[in-house]
């Protein structure tokens, strides 16, 4: 992964200290909480239900072994034993007091982590692949340019007063795995005729109460021209988005309000007029951080793994767990392997001090020192030899995170929900809990196939729902926690907002709701349809019909 | 009335404001140094500063466009951008326009909710004057502003940024 310089690491100490005199003047009563509350925020501390809520930026969700220990010791002294992976590659604390914040985030910097712009109207960390440097699909490493953006975006002068919070995210493979389409920008790596790599840029995409999968503002963006034309996008956002309502104040309600090809003539306008020289890298930084990236070295390996094969045909468990949670290398002789964070009882997206420190030994044992998180709430090993896959999924099981359902129906989304935020409105953990038991038979589970549900306990969407191919919405009705389910969203490249199904329903109605929807489906389902593919070609009828018929 | 501090090379210091704010309510007075509001300015602007007899600077506020002054900006003395809430950060654009695309050299005052916290910012985006509303003191801003040893981006200050110095 990519090695932080002196330059880096003493950035991180200035900010460290910064923010230890802010809190200090918070506590002596110098800054009012509204003078406060920006600052607070953009070092990513939230006041939640509870108690002060740290979120940690895991750049691009790319960790090594040193960082993923201190978070466990961050979760062990400042917390109740967990952190909790959030939807944007980043891991938050739910547990923290004020006066402890100064102290945790000197612990973060000392291995290269921060909280920095985690939260504030600000561009907050880029979400990329999970997979980069590994899978085959992908056409360029796209973490380099996650920290060219990274760079580029910390401490912007210009664009840290934005009217709202800025989300980018990037990925360099066919099939997306960060959800870009419904990122306030999307970069979607291309490759042009005569082999140039560029950028596909979709600008004013996103979730919460408009939501809107973001329509492409520029075809072919050459890679080394990315700064000045996101300068140019955060510019015109920056001096024309809505300031006057909170809800109306993303970049896809400017994009909306003017029309795509509108604003992309602002933008190129702007563009033009931008110093390319100056707002552009030059190659030799390009070529320089590219190198801080090459750590990896891959033996030369079979591809075919006969230990691997033995053990698979041998184990019915360890087979189930290949099946479902390891994917192709790009590199013969290795894998890619998933590593979830929904066992049946667990809340989504949890894991223990304990369980980063497992996949923290796995990683520096096995896996090449590197490690991922996923938007989906996961961890992932990417680099790890077929060879060693039986011991690693050994390892994984006993920590309890080796549950082989990756992308099935209870890989499930949520957000933390009124268990912990101030803005919920209806629980999501218990939901989701709900839900993984109803499937908690694997063999049903697999026959089901790819389902993604993903759960939000109010309209803010931070748990995905309106991408969801089940989405479940937590509301509130007089007093009472109602859930409205919509189908047919997807947050992957073929992206697409869900439709409502119907009335919501109660809590205890929910998991059987879903096992309605799932029977409708697997009655209609043809050869090879996964659950949004059926409902695509069917439409919502059959699957309102199943849920509502039997009520009425 | 808060009063002025100027920023040159890193170091912050009182500075006594010759300048008269001169809203759309206001007369403007018969003599002295002026900062207009925009509208003002393009009523009564020229005649102003075809006297000669005094400086002119015009007060932009935070969703007025700084591209109006294009053509005055050799003649206008200072640009006093305003910042409604510290939240607005539509300032910070309008001074890096005027610095690095229109190659303004009078003064950029930040004038408004004006709080030791943005100014690091402000800084770098070419703001060289301050009237702060937190009440800090020129030692606040010439710490706040020099608060980060290395910066990343490129912006309308000269600073050496990440990529120079690992050149280097």
């Amino acid at each position: 992964m990519y090695q932080y310089d002196l330059i880096d690491k003493e950035f991180l100490a200035d900010r460290s200290a910064e923010f230890r005199g802010q809190v200090a003047r918070r506590l002596s009563g110098e800054l009012t909480e509204d003078q406060f509350k920006p600052l607070r925020l953009m070092n990513g501390l939230y006041l939640q239900l509870h108690a002060y809520m740290l979120r940690v930026a895991i750049p691009y969700g790319s960790l090594n072994p040193t960082q993923a220990r201190r978070l466990a010791e961050i979760a062990r002294d400042y917390d109740k034993g967990y952190g909790h992976f959030t939807t944007r590659q980043n891991i938050q604390f739910n547990w923290i007091k004020l006066k402890d914040a100064p102290e945790i985030l000197d612990k973060l910097a000392e291995v290269d982590l921060h909280a920095i712009q985690t939260s504030g109207n600000c561009i907050r960390n880029t979400t990329s692949d999970p997979y980069a440097g590994a899978t085959a699909e992908e056409i360029d490493d796209p973490r380099v340019w996650a920290e060219v953006i990274r760079q580029w975006s910390t401490l912007h002068p210009e664009f840290s007063y934005l009217p709202r919070k800025f989300k980018i995210a990037i990925t360099a493979s066919a099939k997306d795995r960060t959800a870009a389409k419904v990122h306030d920008i999307g970069l979607l790596m291309r490759q042009g005729r005569d082999g140039q790599l560029g950028f596909e840029v979709i600008v004013g995409g996103g979730q919460g109460r408009t939501p809107y999968v973001g329509p492409t503002i520029k075809q072919f963006l050459p890679t080394d021209r990315l700064l000045s034309y996101l300068e140019a996008v955060l510019r015109v956002y920056n001096r024309h988005g809505r300031r006057d309502n909170i809800y109306k104040a993303r970049i896809k309600i400017l994009v909306a309000a003017l029309g795509a090809e509108e604003f992309a003539r602002q933008v190129e306008e702007e563009w033009e007029k931008i110093d390319a020289e100056r707002a552009d890298l030059p190659a030799a930084e390009y070529a320089r951080i590219r190198a801080a990236f090459a750590t990896t070295t891959f033996e030369t390996l079979p591809a075919r793994s006969d230990a691997f094969e033995i053990a698979k045909a041998k184990d019915s468990a360890f087979a189930r767990f290949v099946r479902n949670n390891v994917r192709a290398h790009k590199q013969p002789g290795y894998a890619i392997v998933e590593v979830s964070l929904k066992a049946a009882d667990q809340t989504p997206g949890d894991a223990s001090a304990h369980q980063l420190e497992v996949v923290a030994d796995l990683a520096e044992r096995y896996g090449q020192n590197d490690l991922r998180v996923t938007h989906v709430q996961n961890l992932v090993l990417p680099h790890i030899k077929q060879d060693d896959l039986p011991t690693v999924f050994a390892v994984l099981e006993a920590a309890g995170l080796a549950t082989p359902n990756i992308d099935l129906i209870s890989d499930i989304i949520a957000c933390p929900g009124l268990d912990y935020c101030a803005l919920a409105n209806a629980r999501a953990i218990p939901i989701a809990q709900d839900i993984a038991r109803q499937f908690a038979d694997p063999d049903r589970a697999e026959n089901v196939g790819e389902l993604k549900i993903k759960i939000s306990g109010c309209i803010n969407a931070c748990g995905h729902h309106h991408v969801a191919h089940i989405g479940i919405l937590g509301v509130d009705k007089k007093g009472e926690e109602f859930y409205q389910l919509s189908l047919g969203g997807s947050g992957a490249e073929d992206a697409s907002i869900g439709k409502i199904l119907g009335p919501a329903l109660p809590a205890d109605k929910v998991a059987t709701a879903v096992d309605q929807l799932v029977g409708a489906y697997l009655n209609t389902r043809a050869d090879g349809e996964r659950f949004l593919d059926t409902y695509r070609r069917v439409g919502l009828e059959p699957f309102k019909e199943a849920v509502y018929a039997q009520a009425d | 009335m808060p009063k002025l501090i100027e920023l040159a090379n890193g170091e912050a210091r009182w500075a006594d404001d010759a300048f008269v704010n001169v809203t759309d309510e206001d007369a403007i007075p018969d003599s002295g140094d002026v900062i207009l509001s925009l509208a003002r300015f393009e009523a009564e602007g020229d005649a102003l500063l075809s006297s000669n007899s005094r400086r002119v600077g015009v007060r932009i506020e935070s969703d007025q466009e700084i591209e109006v002054l294009a053509y005055d900006l050799p003649r206008i003395a200072v640009v006093a951008l305003a910042f409604p809430k510290f939240r607005d950060g539509r300032a910070y654009t309008s001074a890096r326009l005027l610095r690095e695309r229109f190659k303004y050299d009078g003064q950029i005052r930040a004038v408004g909710d004006v709080l030791q916290e943005q100014v690091g910012f402000m800084v770098r985006c070419g703001f060289d004057a301050f009237e702060p509303s937190d009440g800090a003191t020129p030692e606040v801003l010439t710490k706040a502003a020099n608060r980060f040893r290395h910066v990343y981006q490129r912006a309308a200050d000269a600073r050496a940024i990440a990529l120079d110095e690992r050149a280097l």
